[in-house]
């Protein structure tokens, strides 16, 4: 989230579209409704009537995978009514940069498209720069080759009978919602959107993001109370886990994995180093270095000197293109390259698409291990349903863990709070906490490279002391290793630091060896001043909710970010009844704000407010991504209707498709008539490995079900309550029909297109006929910029089970 | 700990409701509820607290724990009404939290091994199971290790060992964790985030 959770009381407009908040992020609805009880307008967008849409002041249905002329429509009310907040737009984005000649749009293909590689040559993208490198803006925003007016023509296409023709979604409720949400370009409005898997888990998953993100940027919604992108994060550390780079394409602080033609630090430090000729622009990402020595001194401790890089050659390195991510890696287990697996605290046998090929790779490791607190379907894999355990060889250890109140340290919440939490009991038996696990599991390893074995410098090397007198793990020394630490006596300014104080904050890490910092991004999370993590006090100065003394949140306990872009050039709000920061005397009050910089009215010394962009602007323009600079319309892999209105391009011209035997899809296909989506309910938490062994919860939700219409359910002959089967090209799984008028039929051009709904928090361990998981029908096709897999749009076939007895 | 007037009158706000609704003879559910209620205000006479997050969604609502002195059980878990987010509220998942604490008989409680081909588990201690572990890792990495790619570049990696997890581990857990598996030369890391 670029804001969080208690900041939605102050929005005027929330959007809810891609997630169902109410059910699945209850305690937000405390926030959505103290802004509604202020007048604030609630719209939820979803293809089921939901939770959140029964609390919702307008509701609109859409077909799974249709959000981008869904919003796409919008932009082009936004510019057709002139809805747009201009001075944000022209000053703080990149809609006056002017394209070069060499962009082009036809068809549903930008140029540079290579269909061998399935790729775009995003060089044909670039702005035009003059001879000192800065970009070409025109700032009336009339010049046809600038970002404004291609955004106008490329959406000039997504007109109201087409959308609304792709999309399923009634004339009069796209109008209600854009006209609605088009309010908050009024400069004394905040519109919001709440997202989550609902978008990110298709073949356009990003894109489906960007265009809300052009959205914001055109209403001028970013950087303001009541504003924002927000992801609403579905696990409690999820921001955590990405932050501390448990992800193949980055390490800690996002700073890049290094790849295997930066062969020295030198060069990696020239990768991650950002360069701009725009004086105005401050391109936070130039600190890179500074970043990365202080995360290598953390590595490896005294083993890191400026003369051996600082260990930069002990890092692995990716080869240039070797994509490692979540299916490329259950492929390649799938095709027998991977032989050692850790599961830790995860259970891809049930939250993996296309689940049964996962299962199937599982069996083909030589050792697995699997720790978690619950059995679960993955350390128990071989004796699953279809198993024949005395053909499976791989080795299996599942370790016990201790559960989150058994254990001390910080998690981050989706707003970005790192907060404290601490040991109230004991694990049972032989359970450990993870840290513990770990620990004493890198020792024995290490144990044995002293005695040799490949290149052991690494493993030697690594820096590994979070153990206590008594042995046991301790997160206050790791907490402070992520934090930071002056390693000499050095004098910054007027202050000087001791070797072993702990960082007072990222702005003060050095590139030259002399500092650590596990991760940049967490420096100031325990400093000089304690453990900031732990904090509780709740004054509120801002009367914003921000709640600047409880916990911690990164960077540098900014709690909404990009809040520069909230004031005028004088550094006034914009809105001078919610001020999230405002320049008084010569300095900032109200939030931390993005950087100390006055504002931009002094000419010298003023900055962007964009800081992690290169050009200090945000991108309604955004030539970076894999599949183009402009959000466009493509149909899922998997998809009900049998050609693109938009384009002749039917589906994302740049993911990658899988072509072994067990990576089947199927579009338009009779056998698998009806579009099929999953979600959560409120009483199970992801795939159920933890909720589904307490008696409270599995009481509450007992048993995989599909949601369906009342006509489809006539369609197929079922009444509410039969068992039914669901099933894809790829499995197939029973449910109890559940048939609602949550689900109504779409309208499709001519055709009738029916849409049923999963749950994916069950599996076979637990309960006894719960139910499988829904990820055996789910395609393993990813977002060609994430690999986030499609398991919100495919196609599936419900048929009563005959003889199946009804149970309700 | 002492009962603050605050909880004081939560507990006592919730035994009157379970009363008046077992005296209609409606809910024997909420009679024994009303039992449980009694055996808690005894419970937590010498219980201490302590403050936790919940460990589901990214909301990051406050927890209160309690922790039975004698025992150092935990015995009741409920939200944290001093948390500016949840002010005390949670959703039926985080108000179950209880249930995934040593209180679930199905907790997992010893380190399990199953060997190739076989249809059980084998109950093992820590040191064995560890122990084994590494000793598959270093067979594993060095029989894989990839000093140079088909370009000769050094990249001093192995493709043959993966790990996946965990958005439900500590941040201090996640940093020596993906430090150790750097060091070991993994570059198949990955976790929730990816789906």
């Amino acid at each position: 989230m670029t804001n969080h959770w208690i900041d939605l009381r102050n929005s005027d407009c929330i959007l809810v579209m891609g997630s169902n908040v109410a059910s699945n992020h209850p305690i937000a609805m405390k926030w959505i409704q103290k802004a509604k009880d202020k007048g604030t307008k609630l719209i939820s967008v979803d293809p089921r009537f939901t939770q959140t849409s029964a609390r919702a002041d307008i509701y609109a249905s859409l077909r799974s995978g249709t959000d981008i002329p869904f919003l796409g429509g919008m932009i082009k009310y936004l510019l057709d009514n002139d809805k747009i907040e201009k001075d944000y737009v022209v000053n703080y984005t990149n809609a006056s940069f002017i394209v070069g000649d060499k962009f082009d749009f036809a068809d549903g293909l930008f140029s540079g498209y290579d269909p061998e590689k399935r790729s775009y040559d995003k060089s044909l993208w670039a702005f035009v720069k003059d001879d000192k490198g800065l970009v070409a803006k025109d700032p009336t925003l009339e010049n046809p080759k600038c970002v404004y007016q291609l955004l106008k023509k490329h959406y000039s296409r997504y007109d109201i009978d087409l959308v609304s023709s792709i999309t399923g979604t009634p004339k009069e409720d796209l109008l209600k919602v854009w006209e609605t949400y088009a309010q908050t370009s009024s400069k004394d409005k905040a519109g919001t959107i709440l997202y989550a898997m609902g978008w990110t888990q298709h073949t356009v998953g990003v894109q489906n993001i960007r265009t809300m993100a052009i959205i914001q940027l055109l209403l001028g919604n970013m950087g303001v109370a009541g504003g924002g992108v927000n992801a609403l994060r579905g696990e409690s550390n999820v921001q955590g886990s990405t932050d501390q780079a448990l992800l193949f394409h980055i390490l800690p602080g996002y700073l890049r994995m290094p790849s295997a033609d930066l062969a020295t630090l030198e060069d990696y430090k020239k990768a991650i180093t950002p360069k701009t000729a725009d004086p105005m622009s401050a391109n936070w990402w130039q600190n890179g270095p500074k970043y990365a020595v202080s995360l290598l001194k953390s590595f490896w401790g005294e083993k890191a000197t400026a003369e051996n890089d600082f260990g930069y050659g002990w890092l692995p390195k990716l080869d240039v293109g070797q994509n490692c991510s979540w299916l490329n890696l259950f492929d390649d287990m799938y095709n027998g390259k991977i032989k050692g697996f850790f599961a830790w605290g995860q259970n891809p046998a049930c939250s993996s698409a296309n689940a049964h090929k996962v299962r199937q790779a599982l069996g083909k490791l030589d050792w697995l291990v699997n720790i978690n607190i619950f059995d679960n379907e993955t350390g128990s894999f071989w004796k699953g349903p279809g198993m024949d355990p005395k053909s499976i060889k791989t080795e299996v250890f599942m370790l016990p863990c201790a559960a989150s109140v058994e254990k001390e340290g910080s998690i981050s919440n989706s707003g970005r709070w790192a907060q404290w939490r601490y040991k109230a009991g004991n694990a049972p038996g032989m359970a450990k906490p993870d840290g513990d696990i770990l620990a004493d599991l890198f020792v024995k390893i290490r144990d044995l490279y002293k005695k040799g074995g490949k290149h052991p410098e690494p493993i030697l090397n690594l820096k590994w002391d979070y153990v206590d007198k008594k042995g046991h793990f301790d997160p206050h020394l790791v907490a402070k290793e992520i934090n930071g630490y002056f390693l000499k006596d050095i004098k910054i300014g007027d202050k000087e630091y001791k070797k072993g104080d702990l960082v007072p904050g990222f702005a003060l890490l050095q590139a030259d060896g002399s500092t650590s910092s596990g991760n940049w991004l967490y420096c100031q999370s325990y400093n000089a001043d304690g453990n900031n993590m732990a904090r509780r006090k709740k004054d509120d100065p801002t009367g914003l909710g921000l709640y600047p003394q409880w916990a911690w949140a990164w960077p540098v306990n900014r709690r909404i970010l990009y809040n520069r872009a909230s004031v005028d050039l004088n550094g006034q709000p914009n809105n001078p009844a919610r001020p999230v920061v405002k320049w008084v005397d010569g300095k900032w009050v109200g939030d931390v704000p993005d950087g100390p910089w006055p504002p931009m009215a002094d000419k010298e010394k003023g900055k962007l407010p964009f800081i992690m962009k290169p050009d200090g602007v945000a991108s309604i323009f955004g030539p970076g991504l894999n599949d183009g600079p402009f959000p466009e319309h493509y149909e899922p892999l998997e998809c009900p209707v049998p050609s693109n209105a938009l384009s002749k391009q039917f589906i994302n011209p740049t993911i990658k498709i899988f072509k072994g035997e067990k990576d089947q899809h199927l579009t338009c296909d009779p056998r698998f008539p009806f579009v099929g989506t999953t979600y959560r309910v409120t009483e199970h938490w992801q795939t159920g490995l933890m909720t589904r062994w307490q008696p409270w919860l599995i009481e509450a939700e007992p048993q995989m079900f599909v949601e369906m219409s009342e006509e489809l359910a006539q369609l197929r002959g079922i009444k509410n309550g039969e068992k039914v089967k669901v099933s894809s090209v790829r499995g197939e799984v029973e449910a109890v029909a559940m048939v609602t008028t949550r689900f109504k039929p779409f309208k499709i051009g001519d055709i009738t297109v029916h849409e049923v709904g999963m749950p994916w928090c069950f599996g076979w361990i637990t309960p006894k006929d719960g139910g499988e998981s829904v990820n055996l029908l789910t395609p393993n096709v990813g977002d060609p910029n994430t690999m986030i897999p499609e398991s919100k749009a495919f196609m599936v076939n419900v048929t009563k089970i005959e003889g199946g007895s009804k149970n309700v | 700990m002492t009962v603050t007037r605050r909880d004081f009158f939560k507990i006592s706000g919730a035994v009157g409701a379970g009363l008046a609704l077992s005296s209609l003879g409606v809910d024997l559910q909420t009679a024994k509820a009303y039992a449980q209620e009694l055996k808690k205000i005894d419970k937590m006479k010498t219980a201490k607290q302590s403050t936790s997050i919940c460990a589901y969604c990214g909301v990051g609502c406050g927890l209160l724990c309690s922790t039975d002195s004698k025992t150092n059980k935990i015995i009741n878990i409920e939200g944290d009404p001093d948390h500016p987010i949840n002010e005390g509220a949670l959703c039926a998942k985080g108000a179950a939290t209880f249930q995934f604490t040593a209180a679930n008989p199905d907790r997992l409680k010893k380190v399990l091994y199953r060997a190739p081909g076989s249809d059980k588990w084998q109950e093992k201690s820590w040191d064995w199971a560890l122990s084994e572990i590494a000793k598959r890792v270093k067979a594993t990495r060095d029989a894989t290790f990839i000093e140079k790619n088909a370009k000769g570049q050094v990249v001093n990696r192995t493709d043959a060992i993966a790990h996946i997890g965990s958005a439900a581990l500590d941040n201090e857990e996640l940093w020596p964790l993906q430090a150790a598996m750097r060091a070991l030369g993994l570059v198949y890391i990955e976790h929730q985030a990816r789906i």
